[in-house]
């Protein structure tokens, strides 16, 4: 086997432990916690462990497998998967929005110093304006807005917020990447009389690669987030986080249900992070092993 | 015309405030076509500051350098010279082929001309079948000399070089300064060589400039008697050690000075 796919064999074989390991534990849990909760000096400290707070993990795992409504002949996976594949859509369009502004704003960071001190407290405080609060708000601008025969669809808003959430992580790393180039190097370009694009594309960039590629590992999340989120508070059908809240409605006569929404969600997380783990191994490749020979 | 000139220049950092460093004072230094001059020095004399004027990655306070009769930011944006540094300072993303390109690339050559060229630099520092491979598969000489490679592709008459050989063990160092010498006969490049090691300034120059910190200033110059095509068996030549005594009773004479004008400087405080 190659040193690569023993890797990746052991990465897999980790997570999936990982898993394991959860369930394991919330059962055990489930086995020895309180049914009804239990309070130490009047606070709430340890969860209620009865069926309708945590369900077993087989049911949750077999309700996928029954239909999503009693009587209806849609089983609940299919439902989620779609429900998945409209979320992801919009979190790729959100992710492709968040990077590029991203970049976009880290390159004109690194042109001008005055733009960094300017802009970055704002790119901070921006990050701590709730989702929740700022949904509304781009749902109604969004509707507002009339650019010829631009008719602004309601899924944008989704993007956009996803976009929010994602474009940050986006910058700062891109920044500190495209920041990293030795002082040697930059020298030596500017030896070559390179102009500053130049430099840019060809020494910049790709000595920013190692810092942007777990940035956007969070900005891909990141945009599943906000357009979950969205979804969720601007009532738009169709998503995983629709069906999120619709089940959540049911937790008290079908406390599985929520669990298959919820694990949608993060398997659309997962596949969204794995996209750029995979440009990861291949823009890597090439790059020196961190055991120096 | 000369290779470089250096006219009445001073470089100092910093001016007018309390960290000011007069880095070079008042320094004059013509550079024949086809001389190999280095500088040499304790650490704060100045010679990585004169190179950089040379170079135009900084200008003079006061004075003015000109290389192949232009003004040094014209000669640098014509790439009239190459450089190498301490660190081979390769780009780990590109094959050494590509780094080789690196500054063809910058010229804006087409795509043959630079592997044709590319081909030939590996050739000429004898390194022909590593093209493919990436700079952190090679040894620390090898990535040397692949810099020298990088500094020389676009074939300029001047080479400008700050310790290149600093961070190599000392079989390693003179054998590419064997390397270097060759290269500079087949390729007729002029050479300025900054570095803190007597006997390397002493073997590879026709002139070695000794330079003194504190002003970074020139105290003397050193015609080195070696003449052309020196072997391994100039390291045994009387001439060499002859060479060497010279330089170190140079550097010697301009650091009493320096602790003599010092001690003076304390009677005078009290």
């Amino acid at each position: 086997m190659s040193p690569f796919a023993r890797r990746a064999a052991y990465r897999t074989s980790m997570f999936v432990l990982a898993v394991v390991l959860v369930g394991v534990i919330w059962e055990l849990y489930k086995t020895l916690g309180p049914a009804d909760g239990g309070k130490v000096l009047g606070v709430s400290i340890f969860p209620r462990a009865n069926d309708t707070a945590m369900p077993h993990i087989w049911d949750m795992l077999t309700r996928y497998g029954r239909p999503e409504v009693r009587g209806s002949d849609r089983k609940i996976w299919v439902v989620v998967l779609s429900g998945a594949w409209f979320s992801f859509r919009l979190s790729l369009v959100g992710f492709a929005l968040g990077a590029s502004i991203g970049v976009g704003l880290a390159v004109l960071m690194t042109r001008y110093k005055l733009v960094e001190r300017g802009l970055l407290p704002y790119l901070v405080v921006s990050q701590t304006v709730p989702l929740i609060a700022l949904a509304p708000l781009v749902v109604s601008w969004g509707g507002k807005l009339e650019i010829g025969s631009f008719v602004w669809p309601r899924w944008l808003s989704a993007s956009v917020l996803g976009a929010f959430l994602a474009f940050f992580p986006i910058a700062v790393g891109t920044l500190r990447g495209l920041a990293s180039a030795p002082a040697a190097a930059l020298e030596l370009m500017e030896s070559y009389a390179s102009t500053w694009r130049q430099t840019l594309t060809k020494l910049r960039f790709p000595a920013a690669v190692p810092y942007m590629v777990p940035a956007f590992k969070l900005g891909a999340s990141g945009s599943v987030v906000g357009v979950v989120v969205a979804e969720i508070s601007t009532g738009l059908k169709g998503g995983i986080g629709r069906l999120i809240i619709e089940y959540a409605r049911e937790a008290t006569g079908d406390p599985a249900k929520v669990f298959t929404a919820v694990f949608g969600a993060a398997a659309l997380g997962l596949t969204m992070a794995g996209f750029v783990a995979l440009s990861d191994v291949l823009l890597m490749r090439n790059r020196p092993k961190e055991t120096t020979t | 015309m000369s290779a470089v000139s250096v006219n009445g220049a001073s470089k100092i950092f910093n001016q007018g405030t309390p960290k000011q460093v007069d880095a070079l004072v008042d320094v004059n230094l013509t550079v024949e076509q086809g001389e190999f001059v280095s500088l040499i020095g304790p650490s704060g004399c100045g010679k990585s500051t004169l190179l950089r004027l040379i170079a135009n990655l900084l200008e003079p306070t006061t004075g003015s350098v000109t290389v192949n009769g232009k003004p040094s930011q014209q000669a640098r944006l014509d790439q009239d010279y190459g450089m190498a540094f301490q660190q081979a300072g390769l780009f780990d993303w590109r094959t050494v082929s590509k780094n080789i390109e690196l500054p063809l690339e910058l010229k804006g050559w087409d795509k043959d001309r630079r592997a044709a060229r590319a081909k030939e630099m590996l050739d000429l520092v004898k390194l022909p079948e590593f093209g493919d491979l990436y700079p952190w598969q090679l040894s620390g000489g090898m990535q040397q000399r692949i810099a020298i490679a990088r500094a020389l592709a676009a074939h300029p008459p001047l080479l400008l070089m700050d310790e290149p050989f600093g961070a190599l063990d000392e079989m390693t160092r003179e054998y590419m300064q064997g390397e270097l010498l060759r290269i500079c006969a087949e390729t007729g490049t002029t050479v300025v060589f900054v570095t803190h090691s007597i006997p390397e300034a002493v073997y590879l120059s026709h002139r070695v400039v000794v330079m003194s910190p504190r002003p970074g200033r020139i105290t003397d110059l050193i015609d080195v008697k070696l003449g052309k095509g020196r072997t391994e068996d100039t390291r045994n030549a009387d001439e060499f050690f002859q060479g060497i005594t010279a330089v170190r009773e140079a550097l010697r004479g301009s650091h009493a000075d320096h602790v003599a004008s010092n001690a003076v400087r304390g009677v005078e405080d009290r």
